[in-house]
């Protein structure tokens, strides 16, 4: 079956939706509308107002409200337009959300899910642009995944409504057209293992969600002059699956890892300390990083992609490093 | 109050000798309106409460026993210690916890509403919030929330005069409260909150409203803490005299006055009310004393979940 990422989201919301009363969708523009990137779109026609949920610009007040309605029996999905807009409800992320089961001495769970559309590649300039899952990822309390297949769009969400914990589920803009083949019967996917998506001997490169698919066509590019590269699909940024990590670190002895957040702070800083922690004897080279320039991403078509990690970035750097020490 | 009042007397003292720690934020001088309000409610309602909530708690039916041992630190606390003065919470007593972010509590409120709406429920939630929390921009994106999807939520905005040393006056550009309320589309009222049978009756009225489906209720109750605000206050933003003509108004004293001249208390009946508290309070401490620390392996218990809950 072909279908697009988009569409494997809806068919994993509305999936959500039958197989559980207690399922309800709401944020900004879900319901008529049909979704600001059109995921939920026809969703309102097939469920009513009530499952889905069309909410004023109060980031704040629903997402706080989706954490009072799973702490009493409902499993909200809420959708934040984009992680930029998130920060409106960072208090009740953060404070509320991440603290209460720890804070009320386990009386609370809090089963809720957060979807949210995150990174750039579109010309949306700054304020529309930021990759700020690994902020997130610094949270303990809460969960945070990137989706970078359509498996994964597919069967995320259902693990995710699963857990008695909140779920934050970061889906990279750039992801929404992509199209692919999907068996029909696709099932829930664990969610607190990477994933290696191509085996390679010689270097790993380390990513998930919107580079993922840059990471792989470097991979391609490479196997063409005889680097074979393995790459690591995060998949799930907390908590971190640092044993497939180590484990391809220990077969490749290099690694690089690509992340569209900044350096500075982020969550390939972590990888690189969990890497030196653990595997430090088995590098042949220091642990090299491609992430997003340090500017708010800007407009300008040529900006931004210098802005960003690129698929020639990652061929040249594993290119340098094998060439240092081949 | 009673109970509230000396139950909170005595948590200054054991914070003065160092037995609490943290944050303490005391009741005194506002018992009239948890007591009031919460007079209103079944069990089955929900409740949630800012960080001055020990009085709300007690109301709810957490016990003395827990709230005093989670003050302490020690796990047979009602938030096994990981929450002290301004986190108690209570499942079973449907708590759903004091907020120490101000405002922050209201959008809980506003899902546990929605919860009960959408499961066809006749429980209401009530929110406690202080005149601090009306300026924040959560504040209003709760209430306009709130009307617009008629949710079963009984606002009861607590309104001390000050948000810690800031006075309203110096706060908020209209500070009729109520007035606010209303502009969401909402019925709203002042309510004497030093007079306990006006807190009583307000909520009363204001619940069967908000039981029936018409939507939420704010309350506005004009109250006044006689203490500081928390136990670091030097309290250099108020007058004395200020706090010396509240406290004539106490909601404790002038009902007690009101119920003898009716001749519904006497000194004895008065005397057993006391003895009883008294008597409660002592097992509190006495229970907190010998409870334990729980062990430091347990630390990262309950970050996340160990088992699916059902
Ligand atoms: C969002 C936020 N800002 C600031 C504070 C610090 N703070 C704690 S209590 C308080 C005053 C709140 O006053 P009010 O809401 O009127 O409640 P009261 O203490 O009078 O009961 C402030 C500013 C906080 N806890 N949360």
């Amino acid at each position: 079956m072909k279908i697009t990422y988009r569409e494997a989201i809806r068919q994993a919301i509305r999936d959500a939706l039958i197989r559980d009363q207690r399922v309800f969708l709401m944020g900004e523009d879900v319901g008529a509308y049909g979704g600001c990137f059109a995921v939920s779109k026809g969703l309102l026609e097939e469920f009513g107002p009530d499952r889905i949920r069309d909410t004023p610009l109060s980031e704040s007040a629903f997402v706080g409200a989706g954490i009072g309605a799973a702490m009493n029996g409902m499993r909200p999905i809420v959708e934040i337009m984009t992680v930029n807009f998130s920060l409106l409800a960072l208090d009740q992320i953060v404070n509320n959300a991440a603290t209460i089961l720890h804070m009320s001495g386990g009386q609370f769970n809090i089963p809720l899910v957060i979807r949210m559309t995150t990174g750039a590649g579109r010309q949306l300039a700054a304020q529309h642009s930021h990759s700020l899952e690994g902020w997130y990822a610094h949270i303990p309390g809460i969960k945070v995944l990137a989706p970078a297949t359509l498996e994964d769009a597919r069967g995320m969400l259902w693990t995710a409504l699963e857990d008695p914990d909140p779920v934050l589920i970061f889906e990279h803009g750039t992801l929404y057209n992509m199209q692919g083949e999907i068996a029909a019967d696709a099932v829930p996917v664990e969610i607190s293992k990477a994933a290696v998506r191509r085996a390679g001997t010689d270097v790993s490169l380390i990513t998930y969600g919107g580079t993922l698919g840059k990471t792989m066509l470097a991979a391609e590019h490479l196997a063409a002059s005889g680097v074979e590269a393995e790459v690591v699909d995060l998949r799930t940024l907390r908590p971190l699956d640092t044993t497939t990590i180590l484990d391809s670190v220990m077969r490749t002895h290099r690694a690089v890892i690509i992340d569209e957040g900044w350096r500075s702070g982020s969550i390939s800083a972590e990888i690189s300390a969990r890497i030196m922690e653990g595997a430090f004897y088995e590098l042949d080279l220091p642990v090299e990083r491609i992430c997003s320039a340090e500017v708010p991403i800007p407009y300008a078509k040529q900006l931004e992609d210098a802005a960003l990690p690129q698929a020639a970035t990652i061929v040249a750097t594993v290119t340098r490093m094998m060439g240092g020490h081949g | 109050m009673v109970r509230i009042r000396r139950f909170e007397e005595k948590c200054a003292e054991l914070y003065s000798a160092s037995k609490i720690r943290g944050f303490l934020h005391l009741y005194i001088g506002e018992e009239a309106v948890a007591v009031g309000a919460m007079h209103a409610l079944t069990p089955e309602d929900n409740v949630v409460a800012t960080y001055r909530e020990h009085g709300h708690a007690l109301l709810r039916g957490v016990s003395a026993n827990s709230i005093m041992a989670e003050m302490y630190g020690k796990q047979e606390g009602c938030s096994r210690g990981r929450g002290g003065s301004m986190h108690l919470f209570d499942a079973a007593a449907r708590f759903y916890g004091g907020n120490a972010i101000v405002g922050g509590g209201l959008p809980l409120a506003i899902g546990i509403a929605l919860a009960d709406k959408l499961q066809h429920r006749q429980r209401v939630t009530a929110c406690f919030f202080g005149d601090g929390a009306v300026a924040e921009g959560e504040f209003h994106e709760c209430m306009n929330l709130a009307a617009l999807w008629k949710l079963p939520v009984l606002l009861c905005c607590e309104n001390n005069l000050y948000a810690m040393g800031t006075a309203l006056k110096r706060a908020q550009s209209q500070t009729d409260l109520s007035l606010k309320a209303a502009a969401y589309g909402m019925p709203a009222w002042p309510v004497d909150g030093m007079d306990v049978v006006a807190c009583q009756e307000a909520a009363q009225r204001a619940t069967l409203a908000v039981r029936s489906g018409e939507g939420p209720c704010f309350l506005e109750f004009r109250t006044y803490r006689f203490r500081a605000h928390s136990m670091y206050d030097p309290q250099l933003y108020r007058d004395k005299r200020e706090v010396e003509e509240w406290k004539k108004l106490d909601p404790i004293a002038t009902f007690e006055n009101r119920l003898t001249t009716q001749g519904v208390l006497d000194d004895a009946k008065m005397k057993r009310i006391e003895d009883e508290v008294a008597s409660e309070i002592e097992k509190a401490v006495a229970f907190a004393e010998a409870g334990t620390f729980e062990p430091i392996e347990e630390l990262t218990r309950f970050a996340y979940s160990a088992e699916k809950p059902e």
